[in-house]
């Protein structure tokens, strides 16, 4: 059987009701998954004897800036199984922006999540460690939001003080 | 609060410290220390910083610091057209330009749907496989050096020059290439090159062994690596190590193998792993992936096909610059291209390469503009870096550089 015909039929056979789309470009199969589902059904697709995603490979987020559901949580897994990438994403639609966090099922989401923290503002409940992870502590934006401006934002960073 | 207050984490001794100016080493000695390494260390390979707490010689925790080289990559790309970030693709993996330059074009080609023709997807094989030795010389160079073997390093560097000359002839600059193109490569190679490649590849067999010859009959040098580091397989698949580091562990995952891009189903090559998946492994597989390298390129130039260098694609690929000169639809396109971008169709894509650190991803959001929507580098040495966490606790203080260098970060691509 085709590995994404298995893929999509396990997972809506077990959660139909939390798999709002899928999609698949250029031979990217992407699931986009409830908010609120997203740690569930990653770790059946990592328990799961046929599948075993057992590699998180990046964790990261989009901000469509104009859209109600700003923000989308986007997750690159892969199976050494089925030597398939399969894609998650999960739309946020609260504000602040706040998501379960994966760190529980793949540990490598650990830094992934933080960075998305750091670009994003997001917050990753329950997460064992969340603090920025380029920025310096105290800094109070996040740069990758769209209305974060590219030149960045004069005396968000502490300068040193002009001589008398 | 004064330095004492850094340097000592325990309560009872700060007290001690600040009732009496006469205590001596010996104090500290007995207790916890918090020691700050980096950012400004040899052994770091760049600005990584580590802070470590120590009981005696002994590592009973560490805190990795990143972003001292952060410059905000994923942000200038949302600002910038496909074509335009060509160039910062140089500045992530300093070691390996072409490799990185070649998956961020296979990223975009994926995305907008071009196909280069074969010659340039084997031009763009040999480079990737060229920078791949050349990075994996200055690994196993600065690891030597890290551990003290000081000689190594002047090996390395001596035959990672040759290579560098090869992509002064190629991309007319030795380090920051930007030799690929969206549909080819900047230009064609030529017969001399071709000869200098199979003269570097002749003169490169004999001297690896030589440097193994210089290495493994050091006592030191083994004695320093064998055992030190070990990273399970579960735990390098659970952190998300990737590349040699991952193999070393015993997994034998290789993105030229498992999802083959530009033509490496062609070729014959092996993925080497090493079950021990200490120091010393991650070591050894360098060596070994040299061997390969040496392997794939006498292949590919071996059947390298004759034909274009550029897909004709006149809205998405650039045109020769003779052509915009001398024809009115070539000029109209070159203005469209540069001024517009590609316009991809609206989609996400994900593609990844086998860098030399390991797996080098670009995740592509468009929205059918000329800039990406999104760019996310998914680049392999921040992967490979959450490791150390686990590695160096209850390692010797000394354990900890020779681990550093057995990971081989760098820092412009972790750091992005």
């Amino acid at each position: 059987m085709d590995v994404k015909e298995l893929i999509v039929g396990k997972v809506k056979e077990k959660f139909d009701s939390a798999v709002e789309d899928v999609s698949d470009f250029r031979d990217d199969l992407c699931l986009t998954i409830k908010k609120d589902q997203i740690a569930v059904v990653g770790k059946f697709l990592k328990d799961d004897p046929d599948l075993q995603f057992v590699m998180c490979k990046d964790v990261t987020a989009i901000d469509w800036a104009t859209c109600k559901k700003r923000f989308t949580t986007v997750y690159h897994i892969y199976s050494h199984k089925l030597n398939y990438t399969l894609r998650l994403k999960a739309n946020i639609d609260d504000d602040p922006p706040t998501v379960e966090t994966v760190t529980g099922i793949w540990r490598s989401a650990d830094w992934y999540e933080r960075e998305t923290f750091d670009m994003y503002g997001i917050k990753f409940l329950n997460h064992p460690d969340l603090r920025r992870m380029y920025m310096p502590e105290g800094f109070e934006y996040h740069p990758l939001r769209k209305d974060f401006p590219v030149l960045g934002i004069p005396g968000s960073l502490p300068l040193p003080k002009k001589a008398d | 609060m004064d330095r004492h207050s850094i340097i000592y984490s325990d309560e009872k001794l700060l007290k001690r410290l600040h009732a009496d100016k006469d205590i001596t080493i010996e104090d500290a000695l007995e207790n916890e220390m918090v020691i700050n390494m980096g950012p400004q260390h040899p052994a770091t390979h760049g600005v990584l910083r580590l802070v470590l707490r120590l009981d005696g010689e002994t590592v009973m925790g560490l805190v990795p610091e990143l972003g001292y080289l952060h410059r905000g990559y994923e942000k200038m790309a949302e600002n910038m057209s496909y074509i335009e970030f060509i160039p910062h693709t140089d500045r992530l993996d300093y070691l390996a330009t072409m490799c990185n330059n070649v998956g961020y074009i296979l990223a975009v080609e994926k995305l907008a749907g071009i196909e280069a023709p074969k010659r340039a997807q084997y031009i763009r094989m040999i480079v990737a496989e060229l920078s791949r030795i050349a990075s994996h010389l200055v690994a196993i160079g600065t690891f030597a050096l890290d551990i003290g073997a000081v000689t190594m390093v002047m090996w390395t560097f001596r035959e990672r020059e040759k290579i560098q000359n090869i992509f002064d002839r190629l991309a007319g600059a030795r380090f920051t290439t930007s030799y690929t193109r969206i549909g080819g490569v900047a230009s064609d190679m030529d017969e001399e090159t071709f000869a200098m490649t199979k003269q570097i590849l002749d003169e490169l067999e004999p001297s690896l062994v030589e440097m193994d010859k210089l290495m493994l009959s050091n006592r030191i040098f083994i004695g320093r690596l064998e055992g030190i580091g070990i990273l399970q397989k579960e735990d390098a698949i659970a952190l998300g190590v990737t590349g040699p580091n991952l193999r070393a562990s015993g997994v034998e995952y290789d993105v030229r193998r498992a999802k083959p891009y530009l033509y490496y189903n062609e070729i014959d090559f092996r993925v080497p792993t090493f079950s021990e998946g200490d120091a010393l492994a991650r070591y050894f597989i360098r060596g070994d992936e040299v061997r390969e390298s040496v392997k794939i390129l006498y292949q590919c130039l071996d059947k390298m096909p004759q034909g274009e260098v550029m897909a004709n694609d006149p809205k998405k690929v650039l045109p020769h610059k003779t052509e915009i000169y001398s024809k009115m639809e070539e000029l109209i396109h070159d203005f469209m291209i540069i001024n517009f971008g590609i316009n991809p169709p609206v989609g996400d894509t994900y593609s990844s390469v086998e860098n030399p650190k390991g797996e080098l991803g670009f995740y592509f959001v468009s929205n059918g503009t000329g800039n990406p929507w999104k760019l996310k580098i998914h680049s392999p040495s921040f992967c490979n870096l959450q490791a150390v966490q686990l590695l160096c606790k209850g390692a010797m203080i000394s354990d900890v550089v020779a681990i550093i260098g057995s990971l081989d970060p760098v820092m412009g691509e972790a750091d992005k």
